[in-house]
């Protein structure tokens, strides 16, 4: 008798979710399976990396990952056009750090034009992220998601605290959002639930339950991202299967594995490339829980995942 | 847990009416009523219907799927009739349940129109002559109802076992017994069997006011022994929110604030 693999099927479906315009525009999630079983079900998207880029110069990055973008960070247009014709970005995320109150508190207004601008200059499709300050937010995603206006962008984050308005924002103006709960599967849940009850579309959704480095708890984020996939799957729980985003870069590049010199830790060998491979196996894990699209920083990180990806899909 | 909306019936009066005057909105409007409060399928019973049975079920079938997309539970004596709900059935939504084939040689009918129109079906494990009187006589009917069904071709995954549920005023032990019975039923199969009571059967005769609470503890107790549907009364906002919790302590769903709104 031959060996017959034995197969798990389900009921339920990722919800696939497409963002961006014309030739350029990119699906995530669809998915049948859990993540790279093919033999399983179905996987009509690949995972995808988008480019994070800042509205200001990234003072807080470590010197490794910030001197790749030293010529072109100075100006938000420049870095998003660096990163889509140098680095060949399928996707771009624009965090808008400096409207948050500790560190320049510009004004929305100031955001929509950084917005309206980036988008101009790139055809490749734009995650505009808050600076993730709770009440600022509401107001910087509100201007930025009209400023997109048409551009089928991804907003976000929404959380619990300020969720109703970046939920109309982005139902005004067509955008996709992204949801984020700390840590927790059930407010995760929760936190769908609600934005569903306000009429937003949950094939519109993407669920950010929160990263967290390797070594710094990513246990816990790889066993949310699990856990969610199988209530999706198995559960065939509806509020369930958006897809995941997993914001990797900015718990990598703050940690001390990344930062800390070969001067101070010469055991720990050559700083970059500690830092290279801490947000590729970050990333890594990742997309093995489950995740259908990263943020991330490095270029020889995106490229290793890159490759990953390829390899098993 | 899966809901068969159980509530229309010819033994209400305004479904009866409904029927013999061909009236679609009274049964329209309780089939999407008890859709939107979560039923899986609607049952439509139509009782032995002996005049005009074909024309009647079709009618139903017809009238109730023009507004709900979910599957029905064909509820009739009268296999004509029933074969007649099968043909009208639109199973985009699902494969309609046959209620029911038993161990009587009459019923053995619904095992061949269920293979037929590729139908699911419940089986209850009544024989000829008296009720079971326990868990084990119940297995035993099961069995043979089983083997039946194989020799149909209709798959075991299709199979739906009722324990027959008796009531709690006159025959206390039996329930004990048909709870038993729902835990061996899926036994007798691997992968277990699929397992399915008439609700309410429990709370006939009761003073009206506890028949809600007597179902849904009853339903709750069911389902910790791995019961797989219930013909049920999905309006019965209590019963329902009974099942939602008892779904989450059984691990079948995720614990959110609102998961009764789910």
């Amino acid at each position: 008798m031959s060996f017959v693999v034995p197969k798990e099927s389900f009921n339920g479906k990722v919800l696939a979710v497409d963002f961006g315009k014309d030739d350029k525009a990119l699906a995530i999630g669809g998915e049948t399976c859990l993540p790279f079983l093919s033999f399983e079900g179905e996987i009509p998207h690949k995972p995808v990396i988008a480019y994070e880029i800042q509205d200001c110069v990234p003072d807080d990055w470590p010197d490794t990952v910030k001197n790749v973008y030293k010529d072109v960070s100075g100006n938000p247009v420049t870095w998003a056009k660096y990163c889509q014709n140098e680095l060949k970005a399928k996707a771009i995320a624009l965090r808008l750090s400096s409207t948050h109150p500790d560190r320049g508190d510009r004004s929305a207004e100031d955001a929509a034009k950084t917005v309206k601008d980036v988008l101009a200059a790139i055809q490749v499709p734009l995650i505009i992220l808050g600076s993730n300050h709770i009440e600022k937010d509401a107001s910087v995603l509100v201007a930025s998601a009209q400023a997109a206006s048409g551009s089928n962008c991804i907003i976000g984050k929404a959380q619990e605290g300020n969720y109703k308005t970046i939920v109309a924002a982005a139902l005004a103006h067509n955008h996709k959002l992204i949801a984020m709960s700390e840590l927790d599967i059930n407010l995760a849940k929760q936190l769908n639930i609600l934005i569903t009850q306000m009429g937003f579309d949950k094939a519109k959704l993407i669920t950010d339950p929160m990263c967290a480095a390797l070594g710094y708890g990513l246990e816990y984020t790889y066993s949310v991202m699990e856990r969610i996939r199988l209530a999706g799957l198995a559960q065939n729980d509806p509020t369930m299967q958006p897809p995941i985003v997993g914001d990797v870069g900015m718990y990598v590049w703050k940690i001390k594995e990344t930062v800390a010199s070969e001067t101070d830790v010469p055991d720990w060998g050559a700083l970059e490339e500690r830092g290279i491979a801490w947000e590729t196996v970050t990333a890594t894990s990742m997309i093995l829980a489950g995740t259908n699209l990263l943020i991330m920083r490095h270029p020889k990180a995106v490229e290793n995942v890159e490759k990953t990806i390829n390899e098993l899909v | 847990m899966i809901i068969i909306g159980e509530k229309i019936s010819v033994i209400a009066k305004k479904v009866r009416e409904a029927m013999n005057s061909r009236d679609p909105k009274p049964i329209q409007e309780l089939a999407l009523a008890q859709w939107k409060a979560g039923a899986h399928f609607i049952d439509v019973n139509i009782g032995p219907a002996e005049e005009n049975g074909e024309d009647l079920m079709k009618w139903m079938v017809e009238s109730i799927q023009q507004v709900v997309q979910a599957p029905l539970c064909l509820d009739t004596t009268n296999t004509s009739a029933l074969e007649a709900g099968l043909k009208a059935h639109n199973n985009a939504w699902g494969k309609p349940l046959i209620n029911s084939t038993s161990n009587e040689p009459d019923r053995f009918a619904m095992l061949e129109l269920a293979a037929k129109y590729n139908a699911l079906c419940i089986a209850l494990t009544l024989g000829k002559g008296s009720l079971p009187a326990d868990a084990e006589e119940r297995c035993g009917i099961a069995a043979e109802i089983m083997a039946r069904a194989a020799e149909y071709g209709v798959p075991m995954e299709d199979l739906y076992l009722d324990p027959l549920i008796l009531q709690v005023c006159t025959m206390q032990d039996q329930t004990r017994h048909a709870i038993k019975a729902v835990k061996m039923f899926q036994e007798l199969n691997d992968p277990p069997m699929k397992t399915i009571v008439g609700l309410s059967n429990v709370s006939n005769g009761v003073p009206k006011e506890m028949r809600s609470l007597i179902d849904r503890v009853y339903l709750s107790l069911l389902m910790y022994e791995g019961l797989t549907a219930a013909i049920a009364n999905p309006l019965d906002r209590d019963l329902m929110n009974v099942v939602k919790t008892t779904d989450l302590f059984l691990g079948n769903t995720l614990y959110a604030h609102s998961y009764l709104e789910m």
